[in-house]
């Protein structure tokens, strides 16, 4: 399976790691990974702002880098969302099932819906509390909302099923919210504080050891808090756990 | 900074009042999850809901126009109005005609929207809410905070403090149950003397010509119930087709605003009791307008339940007072653009896009949504903060290719190496008080990359 790997702006920058590990674990389920250089961000920070016009020669060029892939797939649930989204409404000569839009995948859902691997060879002997973000609860399904009656399901929990050693735990309010919604955390900053303080002692009150979810943003936003406040946890990507060694 | 924005940090800086407002309407979007899991059809009556919704909005004109034909058949008296002008003119009328100065009033919107209460009390009429809530927020000369609880921002010791002013009870009581028989028994000589009743209505039957009336104190019921005049006001996108879409809508009411299985009074008027009248006003103000948008007519739908308002974590931590609309959270984001984005775009800031509004909205509304849409329209608007303009073709720029993009990260490494004073300041609006600036990485994952594929 030939797989065009996208690596958001930001965790290019902050998260390389986080890259790695998404490369590495996708070549250990058997894909063959190629990373198209030239990939700079997908628009949504643009887009978010009030902005989505901005993104569109972001857009065109996301499309045209990733035009020889059947699967593009990247570590962060709303970065995918919004090329999902938005890209039907920014691309020219836009054909729906034939852009990149049609083809890209959060590694998450891929990995739980496309290459459903039997097993991970992956050992990870720590207490983790999932961080079910927005985007990848809302806008995609990687775990059914709390807000609606529908059957309990989590695909970031059956993927870490396959994890030896690791114990999973969710905070109460188990989808609400950390506050950092793009440029809502620069705008409306003291409600996003508020918001991601709140979320993180939910987090330390499961007793996990680090915070792991599919959104290095969410994250970001959260270690920021953490760091500030000197709190007795970590965040971790979830690729960084799927893809620990035995 | 947007007008929310401003507001809404003095409302954090007190850490404990913003704790305990968010807990305690947490609470209720709990009870409301808890209610909406004994529904197994649940996900389906929102669906069905919506769709009643969107086919009585598309054949607005023809329903209202029959509810109309079977409410005066059935004796009630129809009026039309355009705009809060007319509506206030006509009930202003109708008080005149009829006579006396004490009106009782049960909770509307419409009312609020309109500013009704305000126009009568100039006029000489004393128009007293009756809901509780709503009563404590008259006499404390505050607007509503929420549309379903609008004294949820107000303490009780708040409350044993002003009825102790207005209705002399023990200083220092704040019981809760002593202070609602308190008010009881200042609130009944005013349901008593009422010379006029006036309500609003949660869903007017086109069918039966009948309307609806929700509450949970029973406050219209009892209004209702003794003065000979009865005027109920209406936005025009309230009417439903039928008795059984009423069935619908009443399952889901209750249950997503106050995780109650029904609400413990639902009403339904049809015809006005021997020598009384009942009067209905039909008002637009905006409405038509609002239903021509294809962008945003869904807002038509809302029950007006307030489930979006009690799941929203930047509402339940910032307050109703923060937003410059009377209708604050997701709902009245929404709601103020469709009345006047210049007056009140200073709210769209106020949605981290966390979408939980949609799902918890009964008539499927896409509430988050349209709020990602009115971001994109203030631009066009000329109503785009100039700041965030210019930060967003910034990072356009950056992005705009591959050397400009690693050089910026290049720049940005450079930058951290500045002492901490000068990252964390006002100016960097990232480094809010409580978090720190995620640090570079000494190599980006490109870097690692070239050398990787490089060393194979």
């Amino acid at each position: 399976m030939k797989v065009g790997l996208f690596i958001p702006c930001y965790i290019n920058a902050v998260y390389p790691e986080v890259g790695r590990a998404s490369y590495e674990l996708l070549r250990k389920v058997g894909c063959e990974v190629e990373y198209p250089l030239d990939q700079t961000c997908c628009g949504q920070p643009m887009a978010n702002a009030g902005f989505e016009k901005d993104a569109k020669a972001l857009a065109e060029r996301m499309d045209a880098l990733f035009a020889k892939y059947d699967y593009v797939v990247g570590p962060s649930a709303s970065c995918v969302v919004f090329v999902r989204e938005g890209y039907p409404r920014l691309l020219d000569n836009y054909k729906e099932h034939a852009c990149v839009d049609a083809r890209i995948w959060e590694i998450c859902e891929f990995l739980h819906d496309v290459v459903k691997p039997a097993r991970l060879d992956a050992r990870f002997p720590h207490r983790v509390s999932l961080h079910n973000s927005c985007h990848g609860v809302r806008k995609m399904d990687l775990s059914s909302p709390s807000e609606m009656n529908v059957p309990l399901h989590s695909k970031l929990r059956d993927l870490l099923a396959l994890v030896e050693g690791v114990e999973v735990a969710e905070p109460e309010r188990r989808d609400e919210c950390c506050g950092f919604g793009g440029m809502f955390s620069v705008e409306e900053n003291a409600v996003s504080v508020a918001m991601g303080r709140a979320k993180v002692q939910r987090h330390i009150a499961t007793g996990a050891e680090y915070i792991t979810g599919a959104d290095s943003s969410c994250l970001m936003h959260m270690q920021g808090i953490i760091d500030r406040e000197k709190l007795p946890v970590k965040t971790l990507h979830i690729v960084e756990i799927l893809n620990s060694k035995l | 900074m947007s007008t929310h924005s401003k507001a809404a940090k003095r409302f954090v800086a007190d850490a404990e009042r913003m704790a305990w407002h968010d807990k305690a309407l947490y609470a209720v979007r709990e009870k409301r999850d808890r209610m909406m899991m004994t529904v197994p059809e649940w996900e389906g009556l929102r669906r069905l809901s919506s769709e009643i919704k969107r086919h009585t909005l598309s054949r607005l004109g023809h329903y209202l126009c029959e509810f109309e034909r079977n409410a005066t058949a059935n004796g009630m008296v129809v009026h039309w109005a355009k705009d809060a002008a007319e509506m206030n003119a006509t009930v202003w009328e109708l008080v005149r005609e009829h006579g006396g100065t004490n009106l009782i009033k049960s909770k509307s919107m419409l009312s609020e929207e309109c500013g009704l209460t305000p126009y009568l009390e100039e006029r000489g009429v004393d128009a007293v809410e009756s809901d509780l809530g709503e009563r404590i927020m008259q006499l404390l000369h505050r607007p509503p905070s929420h549309i379903v609880l609008p004294a949820i921002a107000v303490r009780r010791e708040e409350v044993g403090t002003l009825f102790e002013r207005e209705m002399h009870t023990e200083p220092g009581n704040s019981d809760p149950t002593y202070l609602t028989h308190a008010a009881r028994k200042a609130l009944r000589p005013k349901f008593l003397d009422a010379d006029i009743s006036m309500t609003g209505v949660n869903f007017a039957v086109a069918s039966t010509g009948a309307l609806a009336v929700c509450t949970n104190e029973g406050n219209a019921d009892l209004g209702t119930s003794f003065a000979d005049l009865h005027i109920a006001i209406m936005g025009i996108e309230k009417v439903i087709p039928d008795m059984a879409a009423l069935a619908v809508f009443t399952r889901l009411l209750a249950r997503s605003g106050t995780g109650q299985p029904v609400t413990s009074y639902t009403s339904l008027y049809r015809r006005p009791a021997p020598g009384k009248q009942i009067h209905v006003i039909l008002v637009d103000n905006g409405r038509s307008e609002w239903l021509a948008d294809a962008a945003h007519r869904n807002m038509l739908k809302c029950l007006r339940c307030g489930a979006c308002l009690n799941t929203c974590p930047v509402y339940r931590r910032s307050g109703g007072s923060t937003y410059s609309y009377f209708i604050p959270g997701p709902l009245g984001i929404n709601l103020g653009m469709l009345r006047s984005p210049k007056l009140y775009h200073g709210n769209v800031s106020a949605c981290s896009l966390c979408y939980s509004c949609s799902d918890v909205c009964p008539a499927q509304i896409d509430l988050g949504e349209q709020i990602y849409m009115w971001r994109q329209q203030l631009d066009g608007l000329h109503l785009a903060d100039p700041v965030k303009k210019l930060s967003v073709k910034g990072m356009d720029f950056i992005m705009g290719g591959r050397r400009r993009f690693y050089g910026g990260i290049a720049l940005a490494r450079a930058a951290e190496k500045l002492p901490r004073f000068v990252l964390e300041n006002g100016l960097n609006p990232w480094s809010a008080p409580g978090r720190a600036m995620p640090p570079f990485a000494p190599k980006t994952f490109n870097g690692w990359w070239k050398k990787t594929k490089k060393d194979e």
